[in-house]
Parts: C-alpha cells; structure tokens; sequence
C-alpha cells in the first residue's frame, strides 16, 4: 500500500502568552513543531508499514522553506520520501484554497513518480488554526471517500477499516481504496525515532515543488485571491472578570461564603 | 448554474439514528433568526432523517419559518457522501445566504466536503455570528491560535457563506410562530455504490460524561496531583447534583477520560457554576468554560490567571477545601429536609 501523509508545521500554542501591557502575542521564542494531530496519523501510517513492510509513505507539506524541519521530522520517524511544497503565490491560503493546491500537487507526484497513493494520511487539525477544514476538503477534490476523527487503521482485503471517534460514541468504519483518512489522538503516545534514522533524515533531500512544476494548476485559485474566506479583522482575546477573594484564617467562614456564592446558584436552580 | 441568492439562512438539525433532534442543532436557530430578521429572509431549518415526524414538531417551536425534509431509510445512519449529495442538491436549489451547522463530528465532517462542492467559504468551529451592515455579509467570529486570538472572518463573493457554530455558544430559545412551511423534498441517490460502511456502533459506558447539559461543574487540574483528586470531585458534584470535568492537563495525565475535558480541544459549556479546582487556567481552558454563569476558583498560587476568568476566588489548597464544602452542602441538604 502507498500512503501520502500531508503535515503542517506550527507554532506551539500552549507556548503562546499575552503581552498584558500591549495587548498583543508574544510570538517570540514559540518553538516550531510538527501538528501533533499530523504525528498521530504518521504513527497510524507506521503502524501500517510495521504490519506490512512492502507499505511506503510519502509526506508533503506546504509552507516556507523552514517547514522542511517538520517533514524531516516524519523522514525520521517513518517516512521513506518527503516533498515540500512552496511558492509565493501559495502564501495566504484559506482551506479551500490550501486544499486545491495540495491536491493538485498530489496529482504531481503520482504522475511524476508513477505511483498512486491508495491512502491520504492527515491529522484533523492543526493546532494554530484548528479549523479541521483541510482533510475533507482535500478528500473532495480528489473525489476520495473520508473517515474523519479516525483512532486506528487497519489494512483488510479491498478496504481500510478504521475506528472513528464520534461526540457520543466509537464506529467501526469500511472504506474503500483511494481514500482520506484524518487522525485523532490515541491512547497511546507515538513512537520515537530512531538514532539511525534521525541521522538519514538530516542527510536526506527534499525536493521542492512550486507552482511551475504543477501542471494545470489555475493560479486565479491560490493565495488570498483565491480564497472564498478572509479575515477582516483580529485581536488578542482578554479576560476582564476579576474575582472576587473569599479571604479568612478561618476555613469554616470560608467554607460559608463559598457555599453561599455556589449556594445562590443552586438555590435558582429550584 | 449561477447561484441566485435569497436572503434566507439555512441552519442543518441534526438528528440521531434514534430520531433524537441534538441540542447544539435547535441552539443555532436562535443567532439564525436574528441574523434573517436583519436580511429580512426566512429562517429555514433543514432535516435528513429516517423517519421525521417527531423531529419537524420538536423544530417547529424554535422559530423556523419554514422547514425543508429528506425523509428516508438511506438516511436514518449518517454518512458523509449521501448527506453532502442531498444537502448540495438542496442548497443549490434553494440558494440561501447562509448555511449555519453545528461544529459536531457530524457538522465538521460534511461541512468542508459541501463547501468545497459548492466552492464557497467555510469558517470553523465559531464562537459568534452578526450581520455586516453595510454589506449584508455574515461576519464569522472565531477564535485561532488556541483561543489567544480572536478572527473575524467574512465569505464575501461565494454563497452560501457557511461556518459551523461551537455548541454551547448561543442557547435554546423557544418561539412559535403561527404559520410554519413544511417542505419535503426527495433527492435521487446516487448511482455508486457506497464507498464506506459502519461495521459497529461502540457505546461508551453508561455514566461518562454529560458535562454538556449539566448545571454545576466540578472541574479538576494538574494542581490535584494525581487520579486520585478526582475521587474528592465526584463527591462534591454528587452533592451538587452537578457533574465532573477536567482540564486537559489532567486528561493527558491519564487521570480522567478526553470525554471530560473542558476546552479549546474538549467541549465547550456554560452551565449556571463551575468550580475550577486546582486549575491554573490556560486559555485553552478558559475559552471552554468562561460563558459560565458564576465561577468559582480554588487554587494555591495568587497569581494563577484562572482568577481573571473567575466571580469569586479562594487561595488555598483544594484537598482542605474541597471536602469541606461537600460536608457543608450534605448538612445544609439534611437540614433542609428536617425542616
């Protein structure tokens, strides 16, 4: 089986801090880090390989040059080839967009490589967007069923069966070949790359694919010109409350003013 | 075809294979009949079902003015491809403005497969929806970054404009109005054959999670330490006739299932109090807790921000603490009864 694995690099949100003084984001020193949605559906790949080792796994990404760091990250841990995709024109993408130029970009390879991709690996989100957009959208374009929210995947004869993760329960999907898969967080924890393999992965070439390289792509459908979306506007999000402090050397006048606070609250509830 | 727009807002109710209308569907009627009041549309509520009757009387009394049907078996059990082909067939010919979905599994899985179908703008996962004056166009509010940005987002030149709505931001509002249009429509399904298939519904244990619905939440952090916290929690949320939640934090410690977890990646609620216990307050927290009525915060640092998101704050150790107040609230119960 050929699986493709589309990640994204981002900054570590729960590095992200509000400068109080400027009302702004203190964006300095956040470290940039594989999606980790992207690494649970790279481990659900792996797993995949260690069951049959004929399996291969290409990652792409888009972004700028330095988001080859999160595609040497999946070489190293389970990818055997890697592509960045990166242009100008590409930057200011919405989901739509984003997805359009990934699936045109997929078609790319397969053609370039003579390989067809059986399974479309992504994570459900990323982390500094959070809008779970991408995947489906790219399963449009491509014309592939989806699975979202996906736990496990499992190779049977003609078909992926998977686990989902719904708001209310688990299913046990089938879904036929080619297909979108996104991934969710498991149980358990991804693996570690090995030493000898993180060495490789340092060395290892990763071919970039722009614009010009992707035949047929209609540039009036990237960027911030062929988004259907834009963002008119942005700001910090700021908490205003300031509580009121139950303060006593005494635990039980305490214990009475905030039952009396919580009390209140149950009181109308009757 | 070209899209010749109304100006009526779509909103999808979801239903469960049981027939069951899901609450995150019914709370967005209420944004959506402001929003047709302001572009003097129609408020139109769209359902896919196997069998509706039920389902149409409960959404009559929350204010749609018109309510639009796909009755049948195919559609008893959700599937991504047979809802978007009805729900685009639909769109397309009824050309609403908007088209409003809750941001459940459901709604976030269909959502980008039809917005991308119809080639138009779809923002995520919104925490407000309003009317551009001058333009009529919707402006989607929602927060990025892990909730320490706030993006408004507009969908100028593509309809409809479509976002799904986090549940829990707007709540339920009944209105009955004298007249509601029932429109039941058949879509042809499609010729292929289906290309996925549910093998198996795994239920979670009965007793997980409810913390949607519940009035009081009694949530737990990294601060209480280890599962065992939890144990304290339950007996106060018991007491309170209230629920449990949990941070994410506590949740990656292995101390309590994701089902509990509050937050940017848990759920979102706003019931009438929660008690944050031993919670520091990142703002992946806040943002899933801080529409909540009265909150309550116990922590041992001063200096936690989750006292700048909370009515009423003690500084103090949430072992000392929080038993005693679960004692307070059994005795005052006791007396209460004695009376």
């Amino acid at each position: 089986m050929n699986i493709l694995i589309c990640v994204k690099q981002v900054p570590d949100t729960a590095e992200i801090r509000i400068d109080r003084e400027s009302h702004t984001l203190i964006r300095e020193g956040v470290a940039s880090i594989l999606n980790p949605y992207d690494g649970y559906a790279l481990e659900a790949a792996a797993k995949l390989k260690d069951q049959n080792p004929d399996t291969t796994i290409t990652a792409v990404s888009m972004g700028p040059v330095q988001a080859e760091a999160a595609l040497r990250e999946c070489l190293a841990i389970a990818a055997d080839q890697a592509y960045l995709i990166t242009d100008r024109v590409f930057g200011g993408s919405d989901t739509y967009a984003t997805s359009y130029i990934l699936a045109r970009a997929i078609q790319h390879i397969q053609r370039m490589q003579e390989i067809s991709f059986d399974a479309i690996f992504c994570g459900k989100q990323a982390i500094d967007g959070d809008t779970a957009q991408v995947g489906p959208e790219l399963a449009e374009h491509m014309g592939y069923p989806q699975v979202t929210c996906c736990l496990k995947a499992e190779e049977r004869e003609g078909e992926l069966v998977v686990l989902q993760e719904n708001d209310d329960n688990q299913k046990v999907i089938g879904v036929t070949y080619p297909c979108v898969l996104t991934f969710t967080k498991p149980d358990a924890d991804p693996r570690f790359p090995t030493f000898k393999r993180k060495i490789a992965a340092r060395k290892a070439e990763i071919p970039h694919i722009s614009s010009k390289d992707i035949g047929g792509i209609d540039l009036k459908r990237v960027g911030i010109q062929g988004s259907p979306t834009k963002v008119c506007k942005s700001y910090v999000r700021e908490n205003k409350k300031k509580a009121v402090m139950i303060e006593s050397d005494n635990m039980e006048q305490i214990i009475q003013e905030l039952y009396h606070a919580a009390g209140q609250v149950c009181e109308s509830r009757r | 075809m070209e899209y010749k727009k109304s100006e009526d807002i779509w909103v999808f109710i979801e239903i469960k294979e049981d027939g069951k209308v899901q609450r995150p569907s019914l709370e967005l009627l209420n944004p959506g009949m402001e929003i047709a009041r302001k572009l003097n549309g129609k408020l139109v509520a769209v359902l896919l079902g196997g069998e509706l009757e039920d389902a149409v009387r409960e959404v009559s009394a929350y204010g749609a003015d018109q309510i639009v049907t796909v009755q049948g078996s195919e559609y008893k059990e959700y599937c991504t491809d047979i809802y978007t082909d009805a729900l685009c067939t639909l769109l397309k010919k009824y050309a609403p403005a908007g088209f409003l979905l809750a941001a459940t599994n459901k709604g976030r899985d269909m959502s980008p497969r039809i917005a991308c179908r119809l080639k138009t703008g779809l923002t995520a996962d919104c925490t407000g929806i309003d009317v551009d004056r001058d333009t009529g166009c919707l402006l989607w509010t929602r927060p990025a970054l892990g909730g320490n940005l706030m993006a408004c987002i507009v969908c100028r030149e593509h309809w409809p404009q479509m976002g799904t709505v986090r549940p829990g931001t707007y709540k339920t509002k009944k209105a009955v109005k004298e007249h509601v249009e029932i429109q039941r429509e058949t879509v042809e399904p499609r010729e292929n054959k289906r290309r996925t298939r549910v093998y198996e519904i795994i239920h979670e244990e009965s007793g997980t999670a409810d913390i949607e619905s519940a009035d009081i939440i009694v949530a737990g952090g990294k601060g209480l330490g280890s599962a065992k916290g939890f144990q304290m929690l339950y007996d106060l949320a018991e007491a309170l006739g209230g629920a449990v939640g949990a941070t994410r934090g506590a949740v990656d410690k292995g101390w309590i299932p994701h089902a509990y977890q509050v937050g940017q990646t848990g759920k979102t609620i706003r019931p009438k109090l929660y008690i944050a216990c031993g919670i520091s307050g990142a703002i992946q927290h806040i943002v899933g807790m801080s529409a909540s009525d009265t909150i309550i915060a116990i922590n041992q640092d001063q200096d936690a921000p989750i006292f700048q998101a909370a009515d009423y704050g003690i500084v103090g150790d949430v072992y000392d603490i929080v038993p005693e107040l679960t004692k307070k609230v059994l005795q005052e119960k006791g007396r209460k009864r004695n009376d």
